[in-house]
């Protein structure tokens, strides 16, 4: 897509992140009539994070609809909608504010296609800025990608960039089923890039390898990804060759691509924000000794937040991974 | 609190009119239905019992004792409102189009009982408690935006009032004046606790007024005070003018399941003085000269040969297909799925 776009001119634009979700949300309000925002101060306040801003006045506070203080009643009402031919995306204020909800998405929103044979299904997205890193109060930072992972019936994705943040989110959409779509709000305003003006997607459980490299696979998602760059970027000064993966998707996680890399270069690090036991990292070694155990040079490393819950703010920086952190576990792997 | 809310009644325990004025709208037609439904019911609630104790099905939640409630509300719906329904709903659903194998297949443990008949907005029960409240709100807020008069109704019981999404259900359909009728029944226990420890309030249709929605009370075993309170409901929800709760206060005649011991919690003579509903039912008809041993013994018949018929296709149904475990759960199976899906039958054919 990037290189037809130089070829045939694509219209585009050099937005952030979240002006690339709010762009998204448009182009899909426009096309598809069922689609709905329902969400805490997601029309006239425009979110939170301004993830929502100017929607209601083009679509009208009956589409980008601003609900009660509620997070069961926004997932629990938006299975109802979907399951009768609306597609809902709610948002989630702070992925820490979701867990009222985890009842209405761990016993109904996954199951109901199961349960009934495929006669109800609920095409709807959950949307929720997750991560830690800006300083923000209490509860509001946490990486619960885990909790959703680990429940069959719903997809993950995290987009690490604003052409990916675009193009999943029309995906998510797109999905007959429903999809988490987790958001770094560190990564919202940070850096922009060019991002067509028009529809396109990207395609669910699809990786993408940031970095070429010989000797190591970092592996990655979301806000650490432009970290983990910067830290492969490094390395390379101290001649260790990186190869960086975005999975971008979390549930179906791109096996084909860890594999492939690691079969490469033969040592893994798998970097996350999450707690450590139960953390996602845990599936992507499992993924590699399912695939390439005997491609490996030295065990798998993973740098990961702590098993603790996400510090205040004066601490934070602690608890996510640091350039100090995953440098020695690259050279961990490296020097086994 | 409570003398604000009193409970509705057309006819007594004796069967006898209470309000005159409601006579002019019972027909011979309503009550043969309304006998038919509840006696169907009844037998199958029993049958279903029976089953479970011969080990032919799984643990079965009954629902006797509360077939004036169930049979009420079901008839006042239209064919293209949706009913989502508790696990202890299943008089409700058949009334309102279930299918009766597929209604014993759920509680065989099949994927089947779930699946309503084409075209039939029937719910698979909930499990958690309240949890359907939100989605008959969604539902129904769907229906308002197309701009159909369909409506949805909640299923729900007194214990399910102590959960934070009945009030986010009751919220929401404030708010958004959506066409949902939330039918509580109350039966007077949540498993072991009484209604008096589940709530302090004298009754659950007073908490409508937190809400701004119109609530009212009624004697849920006079299967005429349910069906002309929900047909109230019912027109106020399809001519825009938004939610209604209803208490049907009503009474558990027998356990939680088929797993549960109430002898263990609820006092052996609490209850006696309570009139079936069937046979308040049938006084009525004996009463108001609606009674015809000719019809009813057709109707025990009919209702006999269908619920052999359906727990003979039960028995004789195909087996339960393993692929199914894995084929519904997303649109596409995801690699990872198809894999474990794969390696699990290439196990089972034994390579």
């Amino acid at each position: 897509m990037t290189s037809n776009m130089t070829e045939t001119k694509i219209a585009t634009k050099n937005i952030t992140l979240i002006q690339a979700i709010n762009d998204g949300m448009k182009t899909v309000l426009e096309r598809d009539e069922t689609t709905l925002i329902l969400g805490e101060d997601v029309g006239k306040n425009g979110g939170v994070f301004r993830a929502t801003d100017g929607l209601q006045e083009i679509f009208g506070d009956d589409r980008v609809i601003d609900t009660p203080l509620s997070e069961s009643g926004i997932i629990g009402t938006s299975i109802g909608l979907a399951v009768n031919g609306m597609k809902p995306i709610a948002e989630i204020q702070f992925m820490g504010f979701i867990y009222p909800a985890y009842d209405q998405i761990m016993t109904h929103a996954s199951r109901i296609r199961m349960r009934t044979m495929g006669r109800f299904s609920v095409p709807m997205v959950i949307r929720a800025p997750y991560g830690a890193g800006v300083r923000a109060p209490e509860i509001h930072s946490d990486s619960a990608e885990s909790l959703f992972t680990h429940m069959p019936g719903i997809k993950v994705v995290c987009p690490a960039t604003p052409y990916d943040a675009k193009g999943l989110l029309i995906a998510a959409v797109e999905d007959p089923d429903p999809v988490l779509y987790m958001e770094p709000m560190h990564s919202y305003r940070s850096f922009r890039e060019e991002v067509p003006t028009d529809y396109y997607t990207i395609e669910i459980g699809k990786g993408k390898r940031r970095i070429e490299g010989e000797d190591v696979t970092l592996i990655t998602w979301g806000a650490m990804v432009p970290l983990v760059e910067k830290v492969a970027k490094q390395a390379k000064e101290n001649g260790i060759s990186c190869e960086v993966i975005d999975l971008r998707t979390l549930y179906p996680i791109d096996e084909g691509l860890i594999a492939e890399s690691v079969k490469k270069t033969g040592r893994a690090v798998v970097i996350h924000e999450a707690p450590r036991t139960g953390g996602l990292g845990n599936d992507i070694v499992s993924i590699i000794n399912d695939t390439s155990f005997l491609y490996l040079k030295a065990p798998i490393e993973r740098v990961t937040g702590f098993d603790v819950p996400v510090p205040f703010s004066s601490l934070e920086n602690h608890y996510l991974p640091t350039p100090e952190r995953i440098l020695k576990g690259i050279e961990k792997v490296i020097n086994f | 609190m409570v003398e604000s809310f009193p409970m509705k009644k057309v006819i007594d325990d004796q069967g006898n009119l209470v309000m005159a004025s409601e006579r002019e709208l019972i027909d011979q037609d309503l009550v043969q239905t309304a006998y038919y439904h509840m006696y169907r019911i009844r037998t199958f609630d029993k049958k279903a019992k029976s089953l479970q104790r011969q080990g032919r099905i799984g643990t079965y939640p009954p629902f006797e004792g509360q077939e004036a409630a169930q049979v009420g509300s079901a008839l006042a719906l239209g064919e293209e409102d949706w009913l989502f329904p508790t696990y202890r709903d299943h008089g409700a659903m058949l009334t309102f189009g279930a299918n009766m194998t597929r209604t014993f297949l759920y509680w065989n443990g099949r994927l089947e009982g779930c699946v309503p008949p084409d075209g039939k907005r029937i719910f698979p029960a909930a499990v958690p408690i309240a949890t359907q409240l939100l989605h008959a709100t969604g539902a129904s807020w769907a229906e308002k935006r197309k701009g159909t008069k369909n409506i949805a109704i909640a299923y729900f019981g007194d214990g399910a009032t102590s959960e934070g999404d009945f009030h986010e259900g009751l919220n929401f359909a404030s708010v958004f004046q959506t066409p949902t009728i939330f039918f509580n029944q109350n039966n007077g226990y949540a498993i072991s606790v009484p209604f008096e420890r589940q709530m302090n309030s004298k009754t659950i249709a007073q908490k409508g007024i937190a809400y701004e929605i119109p609530s009212v009370r009624v004697d849920g075993n006079d299967f005429f005070a349910v069906y002309f309170e929900m047909q109230k409901a019912v027109n106020r929800a399809r001519n825009g003018e938004g939610p209604t709760l209803i208490e049907a206060v009503t009474w558990r005649t027998g356990a939680h399941t088929t797993a549960d011991d109430p002898t263990k919690y609820r006092p052996k003579e609490l209850g006696q003085d309570i009139v079936d509903p069937i046979v308040r039912f049938e006084r009525f008809m004996k009463n108001e000269g609606f009674w015809d041993e000719d019809f009813a013994a057709n109707i025990h018949q009919e209702v006999e040969k269908e619920i052999e018929a359906a727990v003979k296709e039960m028995e004789s149904y195909p087996k339960a297909n393993v692929e199914d475990i894995f084929d519904h759960v997303f649109a596409e199976l995801p690699n990872q799925l198809a894999s474990q899906k794969d390696t699990y039958l290439q196990l089972l054919r034994g390579k």
